[in-house]
This record gives C-alpha cells, structure tokens and sequence, in this order.
C-alpha cells in the first residue's frame, strides 16, 4: 500500500471502527481511539513531505490500478507541487479538531469522531485523486459525513443548514459529472485527469465545460454570488465542523479550479477570466464590507473566509506565478488562520453559548491566554507581515499588479477592510471592561485549549516567518501550470 | 419437436414447480405459529434454485429449448439467479412481519411467492409472445392473491382490488399489442418476428399500432407514468412484506421482459418506441421525484421514489440505437445500464423495505416517514442501513446506486446526440430534486429525537442479512466493477444470437 493510499485509508478505517464499536458509555476510551487514529493518519503523510522530489512538475506517490474496467476507470493517486501540502494539512486540522472537540460533544462521541475521521480520508482523496471518477466519488461522498455533523451537532437553526449546505453544493457537482461524462467520450474513453490536459477541445466546449466546473467549484469555494450558503452554514455547525469546513473543504473548489477548469479548458479560462476577476474582486471588497457589519462572530468569520477565498481565486486567474502561488499559499495559510478563529470562537460559545459579539467585553481581563492567541489570530486574519495570512496575500497583490495596476490596488484595499472588520471584532469582544457576569465568570482556557491553540500558533507564525518549505515545493508545478494554460487547446 | 436439451433449459423451473406443489403439501403437517418448517424447506428450495441458475449463468452458453420457446442465456439466468435470492431476502424479512399479522394461518405465503417467482422465471426465459405472457399473468395472479392475502384488512384488500383491475388492464394491453404484431408478422416467435420486422416487407403503421400497447403494457408493469397510478395505491396498501414482494424481484422480470420484446424482438422499430420511452421516462422522472416530496408515508414515498427510478431505467434503455444505426457499443452500454440499475435498484430497496419491516411490530405499522424519528439512537446499525440505502438511491457515491446512474448517463452522452445531452442534464437536476426528500427521511431518523424508546430487536436471520445487504449497498459501491462487467457480458451474449 502506498503512501496517500495509508493517507486516505487510515483514518477512515478508524472512523470506521468507532462507528462500530464506540458506544457513550465508554466515551473516554472512544475519544483516545479517536485521537489514535488522528495521530496515525498525521504520522503517515509526514514521509510524503521527506520523500517529495522538488524541481519537477510530474506526479509523485503514484499509486494505479484498475478499478471499474468497464468504464476504464482507476484507484489512480498522486500528488504534484499543487496538491502536495493539502494532504498533511488536512491531516493536521483533524488532529487539532478531534483534541478541540474532547469536552464540547458528549452525546453520540463515536460517531461525531468517526464522521470527522471519514471525513478527513475523504478530502485527502480528492486532493491526491488523478482519476475523474476517483476525483468525483470521494468529493460528493466529503457531502454526507459534513451533513451529518451539521444537522447532528449543530445550533438551533441546524436542519436548514445541513439542507442548504447539501442541496446547494450537489446541484454544482451533478453538472460536474455530466462535464467529467462528456470528457470520457471525447477523449476516447478515459478519465485520466492528465489525458484530459492533452485533449483538444473546441472553443464552444471548452465554455460549456468550463460552466459546468465553475458550478461545481464555484459553489464549494464559495465565489460570490453562490456564497450563500457559507455563513448559514457555519452559524449552524458545531465547532469542529466549521473548522473543517472553512480550512479544508472551501479549498476542495479552489483546488478544482487548478486540476480541472485551466488546464482542461485553458482558452475559456483565459476568455473568462475577466469574470473570475470581476468575481473574486467583488468578493474581496463588497464580502469585506458585509463582514463588517455583522452582529454574529460565527458569521463576520465566515464572510470574511468568502472574502479570503476571494483572493485565491483572484490570484489563479490572472495567470503569473507569483498569483497562483499566492493563491496556493494563501489557500494553506488560510487553513491554518480560519480553523484557529473557529476554533477560538468555539472556546467562548462553550464557555457562554452565545456568539453574539454584544454578549462578550472585556475577555482579556478573566482570560488573559487565550486573549493572547486570539489576537495572533486575529493579526493572522488581518495579514499582519509575520503571519501565516501575510504571504499569500501579499504575493496574489505583487500578482495582481504585475498584470493589471487598478486590480491590484482594488484587491490591496481588503487589507484595510480585513484589518477593520477583524480588529474591531477584537476590541469590542476582548478589549474593554468586563461587560457582563458571564464574561465576569469566564475561566481561562485549560491545558487541553492551550495546546490547540499554541499548535495552531506555531503553524501561523512558523509558516509567516518561513513560507519557503511552501513556496519550493509548488514552484515547479505552477510554472507547468502557466505554460500548459497558456497554449492554445483549439482544434 | 421435443430434444433432450429442453429439458435442460427449464431445469430449474422445473426443480421450482415441483418444490412449490411439495411445500404446499408439507405444510399441511406444520402447525408453528411461524411456519419454521415450511420456511426452511422453502429456503434451501430456493438456495439451490439459485445455485443452479448462478451455475448456468456462469457457463454463459445460449440454448432454446421447447421449439424455440424458451431460451436460456446469460441476462436470462442472472436475472433469474438475482430475482431468486431477492425473493429469499424478502420471506426472511417478512415472515416475522407476516406471522404477526396473522397472515400465515397457512403456508400460502410461502406457495404463492414461490409460483410468483416461477412466473418471473417464465417471463424472464420466455423466447415467445404467449409464454412471455403466461409467465406474466402467473406472476400477477400469484401477486393479486398475495395483495389480498391480510383478508380482515380494509386497505389491503383495497389495494388488491385496485391491483387486480388496473394490472388486469395492463394484461389485456399487452396481448392486444401483441396480437396486433402477430397479425403483421405471422408469428408468436421473438427470432422471427424480428426477422419479419427487419424484412421491411411489413406495413409500418400496423406494427407501431401493437407496438404503442406493448410499449403500454410494458409500461404498466414497470410503473411509469402515465401508468403508474396504481403503484403508490398498492405500496401502501399492501402488507409491506408483500409490497416488497410487487417491487423486488419482479422488477428484474419486468425489466427481461421489456429487452425480450423491445430489443431481441422490435429492434428495427427502435426509432418508434425509444420515442416512447424518452416521454415515459421524462413523465416519470418530473412526477415521481415532484410527488414523492409531498409525501408523509415512507412506502408511498417510496412508490413515487420507484416512479422515478424507472424513469432512469427507460433512459438507459432508449440510448441504444442512435438514428437508426445499431451500433454495438451503444447497445452495450446502454442495456447494460440499465440491468445494472435495476439489479441495484433491488439490492437497495430490499434493504429499505427491509429495515420499514423490522420496525413494524404487532399493531403497529412503522410506514409513516415520522415513525422513523431518531432511530439512529434508538439502533444506529439500522439507520445507517437505511441511510445508506436512501443515499444510494439519491444517488450519492460511495453507494452504489451512484454508478447506476453514471452508467446510464454515461450511455445517454455517449450517444452525441444533443436531445440526449439535454436530457442526461434534466435527468440530473431531477435526482438532485430527489435528493431532497430521501435527504429528508435522513434527517427525521438522524436529526430528530426519537418518539419512544422502544428496543429494536430482529431475529438473528434477520439481522445478518439485513446488515450483510446494507453492507452490498455500501460495498459494491467502492467495488462496483464485476457486477458492471457481469451486466455487460451478460447483455453482449444475450444479443449475440
């Protein structure tokens, strides 16, 4: 068995295994299996980093056998520059959310574990996934633990969210299938990811199959105006999920756009990019502003991911590396920052159970270490030089204003929104006097907290401080990228 | 003339008939409340009527027999091999159900779904319109008693009536069809009414006349609209171990039978009936997925659920012949997909039906979508069975109903054809409507807390099988490849000869 095989499969055969025999009589014991299998399912990606060869584009850890031979599909895995640090990220985050959940979810303990285990195999599929069958399967089957976990362990308005955050995602990814259907015939009966890249296509074709990935993509990452779902979603998931949610599965579609609609249909990609800009810049600057305005935390986070998110996707289609490696290492960065302000969210909604920014005040005063990491956090958030959110930011800018100068200073103006939005939620929920007996009551977070927290904070600052381990393995991949969307797929 | 071969091409039919008049005969000794005896004489009956047909099926040989009447190939013996088993799957599930609502005073049970499936067998092997239509009519007579067989239950002996009239009509509208194409081509043969057909020599407006009652009649077998109305009557009404009885297996018998009359027999009408079937399956797709979100009665919402299932069957099935060239890619691809689809479609609702019957307990019915509440406390095994189930039929990879429709959508863009695309594309904004609803029963047994605490406990038989179908749904799902293979090969042979 390969190595993104032991990726994939080791974490979901444990969530599997407390599916079967966890029960909460013996939470305990589920939880330790639980962080077991996390910690395994971290261990195994960490050769992928020692054994990846830099200075190639070509795919590594190749694993290939056939799978359905009727349809000429393959169990078909690797990962390039691209891909290559989803993998240990997703890994990471579920550690940090199986030790982040330990105390907050006591009812049905096997299962939110094993739903989260499942799902985190899952992801790692779609990122090492070359076969668009493979590619597809494990990211329709990502919907069904994500619901689960929404509408189990979710707040009070859960049921629509988990409708919303399915219903809306599965109507982007059935037009998918219909594009990847399409694919398999015209290139004579393959779903080979990397066949694709090769086929010649007509410009009509190209359009419609670059609609039809943008519908799948699109909504997942999510671009505005299909952005929706996102905030109602995440008021509503339990802690974990939206951890989960905002560090890894946005990155599901913003990855699509890299494996599937450049390369697979560059002409469109070029024809269209004005839109993706136009897109990602409204994203930027009008999802910034509505941040700003919100009452909720869980919410201002989450329109403040659509905004982040937005610049990822700014960064890949203006088509100069140092955008698509910005876009990159912003996808990564953000991983990182968003799970760790879901994540400290959730250290005061399990304190309070309010996540309303009026019912907190002065935080700082009865919780002193954790005001500290959040206001990293927070910096992370508003891309202090520093941090892990100041990289991509600043290289999807240098990107942006290399290739237009009005773009760039349009998508360097969220830097300004980003800091206001983040840094007032800072002053008004930490800063200050104590605002209220709740707030007066509040206990400084324990061991178990702090070591969440100081993971995530080391991760910010180690990779602000020190983005080139990111930056060397992508380098190459990306300028394939580049020349590959720049030639010309017409027939 | 009668060769010795013949004998061998009805083998298991004939171990079938015999066994059915045996059991009925034993059972006059069994006096168990549950009918062990009966029950498990039936079992190994079955068991072995179904290692026969896996064992012909396997050597993939196509042999007629009785003058051409019947024929023994490989989709005939699979199908037949599948329909056996799931009839197995549906007594264990009902017998509990049917011991505690006195249905099992005798062992009719058992006798009339074993002639239900001797009829499936005829149907399924049948190489001529009469024996096609005799093994037709055993089935539903068989059927129609087994509807009616809670005799003291207002709504079941409603739904047989209801069954009896419109299946009655669906009868007679197939053997008009069928007369009508015998009166142009002289025969009661499928291989030469083909051949007929194929001549050209036969005037083309008698021929689509019978072909519109076949196609009629065909149609209200399967279920689909226009012809569907009987369906969510008789999903309800009927005791739910005989519901799962009128929407298993004979599925599979339904389905032989359309490929034994539309393509073995009628292929140089493709053009007409794939017409046909484009309208039957876009009605069945729009009202089967619309009503089933109005509905509060799991088995009705499964009947609507059905209605739409088979819209995607007619699909597969009318991508085969693409303007007039029978191509054999095209064919392959597209029946094929269709076996695939309704084989897993029985797989999955076997397992569905199977956990609404583990629930049921005397006196209570457990058929209303909110009786499901919170099960996932009260037994998360079964309703992970039951999500499993729901998502395979929403659809949802990992489950297996996914490649269902990856197949037949994949046969239907394969074609090129823009109409074909289009409709491929209306298909899927239909499954994501019908995700909706299965999404729904989801959420009420995972979401919402549970009305009572009753324990769910389940004979040993029942647990193991229901458990190891739940496991196929999901299993074959991440390994769908040999039975896709086993679809394809079984169809290439079929329509080799």
């Amino acid at each position: 068995m390969g190595l993104l095989s032991l990726a994939i499969w080791t974490p979901i055969a444990f969530g599997v295994l407390l599916l079967a025999i966890g029960r909460d009589e013996h939470a305990r014991a589920v939880r330790w299996l639980a962080l077991l299998g996390a910690l395994l399912g971290f261990l195994v990606t960490l050769p992928l980093y020692d054994g990846f060869k830099l200075g190639t584009a070509a795919m590594q850890f190749v694993e290939k056998a056939s799978w359905i031979e009727r349809f000429n599909v393959h169990y078909h895995l690797g990962v390039d520059g691209i891909s290559f640090w989803f993998v240990p990220l997703t890994a990471f985050i579920t550690v940090i959310v199986v030790i982040a959940s330990w105390e907050a979810i006591t009812e049905r303990v096997n299962q939110y574990m094993g739903a989260f285990l499942i799902l985190s195999g899952l992801m790692i599929g779609v990122f090492s996934a070359l076969d668009g069958i493979l590619f597809y399967v494990f990211f329709e089957a990502t919907l069904i633990p994500m619901y689960l976990i929404i509408g189990i362990w979710g707040g009070p308005n859960k049921i629509y969210a988990a409708f919303k955050f399915f219903l809306y995602t599965l109507l982007g990814s059935l037009l998918m299938l219909i594009a990847l259907i399409y694919l398999y015939n015209q290139s004579g009966g393959s779903f080979d990811i990397a066949a694709w890249h090769q086929l010649p296509l007509s410009g009509r074709a190209q359009t419609l199959l670059f609609f039809a990935f943008f519908a799948a993509f699109a909504v997942k990452v999510p671009m505005w105006p299909v952005h929706t779902w996102l905030p109602d979603v995440h008021v509503e998931a339990p802690t974990g999920g939206s951890a989960v949610l905002a560090a890894i599965m946005l990155k599901l579609g913003a990855y699509g756009f890299l494996r599937f609609s450049m390369p697979i249909a560059p002409d469109a990609a070029r024809e269209w990019a004005w839109l993706m800009i136009a897109l990602s810049l409204i994203a930027v600057i009008y999802v910034g502003l509505v941040a700003m305005v919100q009452k909720d935390m869980k919410k201002l986070v989450a329109y403040s991911s659509v905004a982040h998110m937005g610049f990822v996707t700014l960064g890949f289609f203006i088509f100069n590396d140092l955008g698509v490696s910005g876009g990159l290492v912003q996808m990564i960065a953000h991983g990182f920052v968003s799970g760790a302000m879901f994540l400290s969210i959730g250290v005061l909604y399990d304190r309070v159970h309010s996540r309303e920014i009026a019912a907190y005040g002065g935080v700082v005063n009865t919780m002193p270490n954790f005001t500290a990491f959040a206001l990293l956090f927070a910096m992370a958030n508003c891309g202090l030089p520093g941090t892990a959110g100041f990289v991509g930011e600043w290289m999807v800018i240098l990107g942006a204003t290399k290739a237009n100068f009005w773009i760039g200073l349009a998508s360097a103006t969220a830097l300004i929104f980003g800091a206001a939005y983040t840094l007032w939620m800072f002053k008004r929920v930490y800063l200050g006097p104590v605002a209220n007996d709740h707030v007066k009551e509040l206990t400084d977070i324990n061991s178990r907290e702090f070591l969440v927290m100081s993971l995530l904070a080391i991760a910010v600052l180690a990779m602000g401080l020190y983005p080139r381990p990111f930056t060397d393995v992508m380098d190459t991949s990306v300028a394939e990228l580049l020349k590959h969307v720049a030639l010309t797929k017409l027939n | 003339m009668i060769d010795n071969i013949s004998w061998l091409a009805i083998y298991p039919e004939i171990v079938l008939l015999t066994m059915a008049c045996v059991i009925a005969l034993v059972d006059l000794g069994v006096h168990s409340a549950r009918r062990t005896g009966t029950y498990v004489l039936t079992m190994l009956t079955l068991a072995v009527v179904a290692a026969l047909q896996a064992m012909y099926a396997s050597s993939g040989n196509t042999f007629y027999g009785f003058g051409n009447m019947v024929v023994s190939d490989a989709m005939g013996n699979w199908l037949k091999c599948f329909a056996t088993v799931a009839m197995m799957v549906t007594l264990v599930y009902g017998r509990p159900y049917a011991a505690d609502r006195d249905m099992m005073r005798g062992g009719e049970m058992f006798t009339l779904s074993m002639f239900a499936l001797l009829g499936m067998f005829i149907m399924i092997s049948g190489n001529n319109f009469l024996v096609i239509y005799l093994g037709l009519e055993l089935l539903t007579l068989s059927s129609y008693a087994l509807v009616a067989l809670r005799r003291d239950n207002a709504t079941a002996t409603e739904a047989a009536m209801k069954y009896f009239v419109l299946g009655a009509m669906a009868s007679g509208f197939l053997l008009y069809g069928l007369s009508m194409v015998y009166g142009a081509t002289g025969s009661l043969d499928i291989g030469q009414v083909f051949k007929a057909v194929n001549s050209g020599q036969i005037k083309h407006q008698v021929l689509v006349f019978g072909l519109v009652f076949v196609v009629a009649g065909l149609a209200f077998k399967l279920g689909v609209v226009p012809f569907h109305m009987w369906i969510p009557d008789v999903y309800q009404g009927a005791p739910t171990a005989v519901t799962l009885m009128i929407g298993g297996a004979p599925k599979l018998a339904a389905f032989a039978i359309t490929i034994r009359l539309l393509v073995d027999g009628l292929l140089p009408l493709a053009i007409d009936w794939q017409q046909m079937l484009a309208v039957l399956a876009i009605g069945s797709l729009l009202v089967g997925n619309l009503a089933a979100i109005a509905q509060t009665n799991l088995k009705r919402m499964l009947a609507y659920s059905t209605i739409s299932q088979m819209g995607f069957v007619l699909l597969g099935l009318m991508s085969g012949v693409i303007n007039g060239n029978v191509d054999a890619t095209a064919v392959e691809n597209a029946y094929s997909a269709s076996m695939f689809y309704v084989i897993t479609y029985v797989l999955t609702t076997l397992a569905a039906f199977g956990v609404i019957l583990l629930l049921a307990r005397e006196g209570f019915e457990s058929e209303e979508i909110s009786d499901f509440a919170g099960l996932n406390q009260r037994s998360p095994l079964y309703a992970g069975v039951m999500a499993v189930c729901l998502f395979s039929m929403a659809g949802i990879p990992p489950m297996v109903g996914f490649y269902a429709k990856l197949s037949v959508l994949q046969a239907l863009v394969a074609s090129g054809q823009g109409l074909y695309i289009a409709m491929a594309v209306f298909a899927v904004i239909m499954s994501l409507i019908g995700a909706f609803y299965y999404l729904r029963v989801v959420k009420v047994m995972y979401f919402d807390a549970p009305l009572t605490a009753t324990n769910v406990s389940a004979p040993v038989d029942v647990r193991v099988v229901l458990t190891i179908n739940g496991a196929l749904v999901l299993g074959l799902g991440l390994l769908p490849g040999g039975l896709m293979a086993l679809c394809a090969d079984a169809v290439v042979r079929a329509l080799a000869t």
